[in-house]
């Protein structure tokens, strides 16, 4: 037995094995560098990101001091990028932040008490949720409230309680029926304290991945209610907001839609491999076995 | 020509040898047994015989069957000789079958990748090996699914598959280790008659030495990745001469030495008084009366401190339910169970008080910890019965070091994680959580059955000397009856729901009265049994054993006695 010892965990053990982690060293990269760009754009931006320059319109990207070229109001690509990361990041993060904090919580009260009718009622209303059109109801929540971010955030939010509701109470069910929790039941522990404590670490790994595939899912679903008019408001924009405006354009001035979509592209794949990354690091079984 | 011979096998992933030198041989008719604990690479020896090895791994030597190098075969010519030439039968029959396919399905199956007939005439085959394994019309039509059989009775369709085209080789995999004693003695029953009336070569893989030890006619030992010693098994069994052979025989029919405490208080431990537990049961129509399923039935015992009491029954006789029920991890519906004269109650309403003097083992040495625990934390949890009185900060370290202690662990041992432990210290630290709050009485349900032998001998020790010393009391759930003979002062045979006899461990084992446990005791396979039964049968010289004699045998088993 001796054999096995390794140093108990500590935080340089955890440092050491996040940069062995190849997933999580470039997930990260990215990640802060698409936050930079968020964080920069309130205080510096290469051109002001609402500034029309119609004679300039139709750049292609590394023309002149337009890095990534203009629209077709002559806007600077790059300026609207970082301005537009603000609400897609801000959506996506709240988005998800809305349906995990709301919906893992009611899986797991649902696998505690999994056969009786505080489960079906907890399950049947997120499955209600669930059929419901999303589009629908985010139409229904800015008739009401006025169309912009915060309306969007809510309404993408709603429709991300059932995806983790219906994830956490899954994954729960099967390890409530393991030995380990048995035992922690012997040692008088309640549902609750057990939801926290042993069911809820062993379920991150499935939920991390959820949460990642979710912020990808929310950059699009903002996309797609600026698409239709409920997202971003002039003249604040979106990355969706861009794409967007761009699709009529698409054959004149390709990199108009092509700049959104790659940024999109790249910003879900960092955060992806953060997920992935996360995943493995945190997990104790793989920590050892990586190098 | 032999049926079957490896010759030099060895098996590789990178720097790490799994198999060396492997030698063995099988001829048509024979029965070889290969017997060895978790990592011995039996498991591999058979996976490499069927071309099956996972990939990254690399072989050597040869594999020939009826002279044919299987090692140097394509995948595609491979696949044409596994399932006719070769068939194979796992451990878990309720994981080697379809459920969504019928029984009959499945069979037809094998006979028609291999053999271009028809559905018909696949079914006609399906139907007559069936037939043959012993599952007839009109009780089991081809229709039927595996949830509709009991366990043996999939293990027999699993069988079924492997011999439909009448194999010249099969390979049983642990077939019975799954399965509860008298359903065991039948498999292995119908494995001795397929092998006798087919010719065909039989390689039974187990740790189980008295499996092999009833039907096997060759014997070979391994360990680590080498056979350590092989040969006829009654000469084998009777002249061992590796070290680890010894040992092995010695483990499985250890007998720990116990020395109770003389018994204090007339207060028992544990009284279980008419305890009933009922499941609900589906409806059967709309508005049918509720059914309920009775799996304790009116069951009283009671544990005296100090006592090691064992409950055995097969599986599906409430002999879990009854343990769930004491550990208040379950509700009763009728009755009433007190440990030290409290009263537990419902599983709702546990005292905290009562729940204190008892802990638990399970079996699953892999299953039983929250992987994302420090050692330190899965063994201090029950702490949390104590609430407020729980040991803070060195006082807590202290009685963590204690327990790890006590079960043959070492204090530095809890800032590590479970995955860093075999299952035998897994199976010490299950212990230590159990100790960790000085309890009365200790449920091991099933706690050594999933352990190799020479581990499961070491936690038998372990047990006997704490209960000794600590007067602890056990109940002891257990379907190996072996087991529990050698570490219970008393046992209690369920079957159905009730308590069907109950006594003194030794009159019960010497003298069963109720026809239950006579079966149960006829079907427990015994080394030194069947090893007798086997000489009586054998002629008085076995030329195996006369050293001249055997340097003239053209032999495969070039591995003798020592070897390695």
């Amino acid at each position: 037995m001796t054999d096995l010892a390794t140093a108990p965990l500590r935080r340089d053990s955890l440092l050491r094995a996040a940069l062995g982690s190849r997933n999580f060293v470039v997930g990260a990269v990215i990640t802060l560098g698409i936050l930079l760009l968020a964080v920069v754009s309130f205080i510096w931006t290469p051109f002001p990101f609402s500034a029309q320059d119609i004679p300039n319109k139709f750049k292609p990207p590394l023309t002149g001091s337009h890095l990534l070229g203009t629209d077709y109001l002559g806007r600077d690509m790059l300026s609207m990028i970082m301005v537009g990361a603000r609400t897609s990041i801000s959506v996506a993060l709240l988005a998800v932040g809305i349906g995990a904090l709301i919906g893992t919580p009611l899986g797991l009260w649902a696998a505690a008490r999994r056969g009786t009718l505080l489960d079906e009622i907890i399950m049947r209303a997120n499955d209600l949720v669930f059929a419901f059109p999303a589009l629908l109801i985010a139409i229904l929540i800015t008739a009401l409230y006025g169309p912009g971010a915060v309306n969007a955030i809510i309404a993408i939010g709603i429709f991300n309680v059932p995806v983790f509701a219906r994830l956490a109470r899954g994954a729960a069910l099967s390890l409530w029926t393991r030995e380990f929790i048995l035992a922690a039941r012997v040692a008088g522990k309640g549902a609750a304290r057990i939801s926290a404590e042993h069911i809820l670490p062993n379920i991150l790994n499935t939920l991390v991945v959820q949460i990642t595939i979710q912020f990808a899912l929310g950059i699009l679903a903002e996309a797609a209610l600026a698409y239709v008019g409920l997202g971003a408001q002039p003249p604040m924009t979106s990355w969706g907001k861009m794409l967007a405006d761009s699709q009529t354009m698409v054959a004149l001035a390709p990199h108009v839609a092509i700049v959104p979509g790659l940024t999109i592209v790249v910003t879900v794949l960092g955060v992806n491999l953060l997920g992935d990354g996360l995943r493995d690091i945190l997990d104790p079984r793989l920590r050892r076995s990586r190098r | 020509m032999t049926l079957l011979s490896i010759r030099n096998l060895t098996l590789h992933i990178g720097d790490a040898n799994i198999l060396r030198d492997i030698d063995l041989g099988v001829e048509a008719g024979e029965i070889l047994g290969i017997i060895g604990e978790s990592g011995s690479g039996k498991s591999m020896t058979a996976l490499a015989i069927m071309g099956l090895v996972p990939e990254g791994f690399s072989s050597g030597g040869q594999i020939l069957l009826d002279g044919e190098d299987l090692l140097k075969k394509s995948e595609a010519e491979l696949c044409g000789i596994r399932g006719d030439a070769i068939g194979m039968v796992f451990q878990e029959p309720m994981t080697a079958l379809n459920p969504t396919k019928t029984i009959g399905d499945q069979v037809a199956e094998t006979v028609m990748v291999h053999r271009r007939t028809g559905r018909r005439a696949a079914n006609r085959i399906a139907r007559e090996t069936l037939d043959r394994v012993g599952l007839t019309e009109p009780q089991f039509p081809l229709g039927k699914f595996p949830h509709e059989l009991s366990g043996g009775q999939r293990q027999r369709v699993v069988i079924a598959m492997a011999i439909a085209l009448r194999p010249r080789l099969l390979i049983a995999d642990e077939p019975t280790t799954a399965l509860d004693v008298t359903t065991q003695a039948q498999i292995l029953a119908l494995l001795k008659r397929l092998v006798d009336e087919d010719g065909m070569g039989l390689i039974l893989i187990t740790h189980d030495l008295a499996v092999v030890a009833g039907i096997a006619d060759r014997i070979a030992i391994m360990r680590l990745g080498e056979i350590v010693e092989t040969g006829p098994t009654v000469g084998l069994f009777r002249n061992l001469q590796h070290p680890y052979s010894q040992m092995l025989f010695k483990a499985s029919s250890h007998q720990p030495a116990r020395n109770p405490p003389a018994v204090t208080g007339s207060v028992p431990v544990l009284a279980v008084d008419g305890v009933v537990r009922d499941y609900p049961l589906p409806r059967r129509s709309l508005f049918g009366a509720k059914r309920q399923f009775r799996a304790v039935d009116g069951v009283s015992l009671s544990i005296a401190r100090g006592e090691n009491v064992g409950l055995v029954g097969e599986s599906g006789c409430g002999k879990s339910t009854l343990a769930r029920a004491i550990l208040s991890l379950e509700p009763v519906q009728a009755g009433s169970i007190a440990l030290d004269g409290e009263p537990l109650q419902g599983s709702a309403g546990a005292s905290f008080a009562a729940r204190r003097k008892l802990s638990v083992v399970f079996q699953d040495p892999y299953g039983s910890f929250n992987p994302r625990h420090t050692v330190e934390r899965l063994v201090a949890e029950p702490f949390f019965l104590l609430g407020l009185g729980a040991p803070q900060g060195a006082e807590r370290r202290r009685r963590i070091d204690r327990a790890l202690t006590e079960v043959g662990l070492v204090p530095a041992d809890a800032d590590k994680y479970v995955h860093e432990f075999s299952g035998g210290q897994r199976q010490r630290i299950a212990i230590a959580r159990a100790l960790i709050i000085e309890p009365s009485l200790i449920v091991l349900d099933e706690a050594v059955s999933a352990l190799d032998v020479s581990i499961r001998a070491q936690i038998l020790d372990l047990l006997a000397e704490l209960s000794d010393r600590l007067q602890l009391s056990y109940l002891f759930i257990s379907h190996d009856l072996h087991v529990v003979r050698t570490i219970t002062d008393r046992v209690l045979v369920m079957q159905a729901g009730k308590i069907v006899e109950a006594g003194d461990t030794a009159t019960i084992f010497a003298n069963p009265q109720h026809p239950y446990t006579r079966q149960l005791l006829a079907a427990t396979p015994n080394l030194e049994m069947a090893l007798a039964a086997r000489e009586a049968a054998l002629p008085p010289v076995d030329p195996f054993l006369n050293p001249a004699a055997k340097q003239n045998l053209p032999s495969p088993l070039r591995g003798g006695p020592g070897r390695g």
